[in-house]
């Protein structure tokens, strides 16, 4: 009986996966030889747009160190294109979601340079010293302000160990209408929270992988079929501050 | 019973009153309102035949439905359009002098014609942006669109 039942579940894991392949092959179309239509998004599938987001999926991302070129800042100028931060005549206290770290090992001079944003804690820091609740986790492990609770206080800023977040302390106007940015509230980057609700990828994964590197890969780390999981499980990866427990969503590989 | 009479002469009254200050004469509605020092909103028309609800209930309600919205989508990443912001600036959107959309801090932009009026800040627009974006692109995408259609007509014609 035990047996039988466990042929059946194989058989249908097995159809399962046939489907699933099935789907696959449906979601590209080639137009033209070399030239694709990706009707159905591969690692990021589109969901309804009043389904609210479940814990089903943990959105994050894999950067290797490696293929991340000196000097490149092709993620920057995309994520400050999409979300409207400014990127030219810089002040110190301006907005920065997102920038590019070097780094030097002094003993052999080896030197890595990589990209650091928030980095979607499990246990954001960020959240638990927020005063309002402003501070929040999405149920798909996407870790955002609500600028609507947002009082400003700067607390989330002192706690982040990875100083991604910035405050606003100008007036802003012609902010992008799916980044809404204002003066008295606290930023950084929201993973294009926008772009993943509808089953695209955020703007510095697309921008790395179009026109330089091609470094960083985004994906669900819940599922262990994704090509994120895949990767993580087959090659040595690090967490920035793996020390603090803080189960960040975004990994390294080569530093 | 008196007591029911009572409210049908108040509310008659007060129905009578309301057609008396509230509409003006056809023709001369600016100056009529002038005339009796109470400047009448005059909110532009938006795009299409009527408002995503009773236009009633978006008067009355539209805060609240802004702000249940607003929880939805940024917590629970619900992007429904029916009651979006960005919905409302795009289809509410006025034209200027130069023939583009106005922003928040131009008097005649939609919803400061009322907003104005009843004397009531609003916060929306520190950080949304209050000109339509998305009716931009699409109308671009759109154009494009046709153009190509128009070629592709044109050179199948014999």
């Amino acid at each position: 009986m035990s047996q039988r039942r466990d042929d059946q579940a194989s058989a249908q894991e097995h159809s399962r996966r046939d489907i699933l392949r099935g789907a696959a092959a449906l979601g590209g179309v080639a137009l033209a030889p070399g030239v694709t239509l990706h009707l159905i998004g591969g690692e990021a599938a589109a969901r309804p747009v009043e389904e609210a987001v479940s814990d089903a999926h943990r959105w994050g991302m894999l950067i290797d160190a490696g293929k991340c070129g000196d000097g490149c800042q092709a993620c920057v100028t995309a994520c400050s294109e999409e979300n409207g931060w400014d990127l030219d005549a810089r002040d110190p206290t301006d907005s920065q979601w997102i920038r590019k770290v070097e780094l030097r090992d002094p003993k052999s001079g080896a030197e890595r340079t990589l990209p650091m944003m928030c980095q979607h804690c499990a246990s954001p820091p960020c959240v638990d010293v927020c005063p309002t609740g402003a501070s929040f986790k999405r149920a798909d492990g996407i870790v955002l302000v609500d600028k609507h609770t947002c009082i400003g206080c700067r607390y989330c800023v002192m706690a982040c160990p990875y100083n991604a977040r910035s405050f606003v302390h100008e007036p802003l106007t012609d902010q992008k209408a799916h980044a809404p940015r204002g003066k008295g509230t606290v930023e950084s980057c929201t993973m294009c929270v926008h772009r993943v609700d509808a089953g695209r990828q955020p703007a510095c994964v697309e921008r790395c992988n179009d026109a330089a590197g091609g470094a960083m890969l985004f994906g669900d780390l819940n599922d262990p079929t994704s090509e994120i999981s895949r990767r993580i499980a087959k090659y040595a990866t690090a967490r920035v501050r793996a020390d603090l427990g803080l189960d960040t969503g975004v990994y390294y590989r080569n530093i | 019973m008196v007591n029911q009479i009572a409210r049908f002469v108040f509310l008659a009254g007060s129905m009578l009153l309301g057609v008396l200050v509230f509409q003006p004469a056809p023709g001369v509605g600016a100056v009529a309102a002038e005339a009796s020092g109470v400047p009448v909103p005059s909110p532009t028309k938006g795009r299409g035949d009527k408002c995503v609800a009773e236009t009633s209930y978006i008067r009355r309600y539209h805060m609240n439905l802004l702000s249940h919205q607003r929880d939805d989508t940024v917590h629970d990443g619900i992007r429904t359009k029916q009651f979006s912001l960005k919905e409302c600036v795009d289809c509410h959107a006025v034209k200027g002098a130069d023939s583009k959309p106005v922003a928040y801090d131009d008097p005649s932009h939609f919803c400061r014609s009322c907003h104005d009026y009843a004397a009531v800040a609003i916060d929306c627009f520190e950080c949304h942006d209050s000109k339509p974006q998305k009716s931009a692109a699409t109308g671009e995408a759109f154009r494009g669109a046709l153009l190509a259609l128009e070629g592709y007509l044109k050179a199948r014609k014999p």
